[in-house]
């Protein structure tokens, strides 16, 4: 029967790797990292056979190129290295989906953890946070009003340098500097505080 | 690719850690070595015994000759196939090798069983402990399971609860077999029950210890 050149192609190719892994087993290393390479779109493909997310298929490429290089002397080189390396490959691909379905499992999704575990400290960090905002409010109240200004403007309204310019008829280059003498002297104050 | 320095990282990393192997050898040749064994145990036994037991026994009910080529036939194959998944890439159909040998064990066990109903003169007389056959399979399969773990340490077994219940049946059935040299007694049902109790308590026991010790792959 005649071979298809596709057919031949296929079976050169695995000729090669089951000759490069030979002599990886004898302590080639540059067979060895060839052949490594030369599998990794190999490990991808079983790796999507067994439908591995795309995000974590290079984590299965990671375990199986440990794995290959663990094993190795349980190649025999008169036999397939694909179907060697894709069982292998298949297997740590397996694994991948077992352990990402059992933390799935331990995680809760959003909806329900908040449904189901309310956050107790609701009250006391809210009014925390108010007396924050107070002390904030109050620091930036003592500051020089170029300074109060540009922190007003620019970072409680989130407004642009344009805006604020327009709104304080301040310059955009003062205002910069303005805003960073600001924030140093609250971070200052802040720090001085017990 | 965003990952390929990554693996590109850890192929030098493996690269630089690679030491010369030595090939596993083939699972044909490890068989034979885990059968030497066996061997040596029955000769060890025939010498204590003698081959009359088994003679007797088998001219009484010729089913339990059968059913004893069954077990031996079954511990090779079980045997083989625990040795074959222990490498990667062979078909996971072999596993399923000792299954016709296994069903001849269990099949002429249960029809000498049988005929010892139908007709009670090919039954021999003497009776015997039951437990007796217990603890033997039992005390032959724990030294030959654990030397068919030894054998299978540096194999790469992808199912290892697989391979685990085929050195449970290859030593269960290699048990059973050694038992045919001095065990005088007919074909009954409690018999065949102990044997089959026997077997399963070798082969869980196997699936559940011997799967931990084969998982480290």
């Amino acid at each position: 029967m005649p071979v298809s050149p596709a057919t031949s192609t296929i079976e050169t190719a695995d000729q090669r790797r089951a000759a490069w892994m030979a002599a990886a087993q004898a302590g080639d290393r540059v067979a060895y990292e060839k052949l490594l390479a030369d599998s990794i779109p190999l490990i991808r493909a079983a790796a999507r056979r067994q439908g591995v997310a795309r995000d974590h298929v290079d984590d299965v490429v990671q375990e199986t190129l440990i794995t290959v290089h663990r094993v190795r002397h349980t190649y025999d080189p008169s036999r397939s290295y694909e179907a060697w390396l894709n069982a292998i490959a298949s297997r740590r691909a397996i694994d991948a989906l077992r352990s990402r379905g059992r933390r799935d499992s331990r995680e809760l999704h959003d909806a329900f953890a908040l449904d189901r575990h309310p956050d107790v400290d609701d009250a006391s960090a809210a009014s925390e946070r108010q007396q924050d905002a107070q002390r904030l409010r109050a620091a930036i109240d003592e500051l020089p009003q170029g300074q109060r200004e540009a922190l007003e403007q620019l970072g409680l309204r989130e407004r642009t340098l344009a805006e604020a310019a327009e709104q304080t008829g301040r310059s955009t280059g003062s205002l910069k500097v303005n805003l960073h003498r600001g924030l140093k002297s609250l971070r200052r104050h802040f720090n001085r505080e017990p | 690719m965003s990952h390929a320095p990554r693996h590109e990282t850890l192929i030098h990393a493996l690269g630089a850690g690679l030491v010369p192997v030595r090939r596993l050898p083939p699972p044909w040749l490890r068989t034979l070595g885990w059968l030497l064994v066996v061997a040596a145990l029955a000769v060890a036994l025939l010498w204590r015994y003698g081959t009359g037991i088994a003679m007797e026994r088998w001219q009484a009910s010729p089913d339990m000759g059968w059913a004893t080529a069954g077990a031996v036939l079954t511990a090779i194959c079980a045997a083989w196939a625990a040795f074959v998944s222990g490498m990667p890439g062979r078909r996971a159909i072999w596993a399923w090798l000792p299954l016709p040998p296994a069903l001849l064990w269990i099949g002429a066990s249960g029809l000498g069983c049988l005929r010892s109903w139908v007709e009670p003169a090919a039954q021999l007389t003497r009776t015997h402990p039951a437990p007796d056959c217990l603890y033997f399979i039992l005390a032959f399969s724990i030294p030959l399971s654990a030397l068919l773990i030894w054998l299978l340490r540096r194999a790469c077994p992808l199912r290892p609860v697989l391979t685990a219940v085929l050195i449970g049946l290859a030593s269960a059935a290699a048990s059973a077999s050694l038992l045919e040299i001095c065990h005088a007694y007919g074909a009954a049902a409690t018999d065949l029950l102990t044997h089959a109790a026997a077997v399963a308590v070798v082969v869980a026991a196997n699936a559940a210890m011997g799967g931990r010790l084969l998982s480290r792959h």
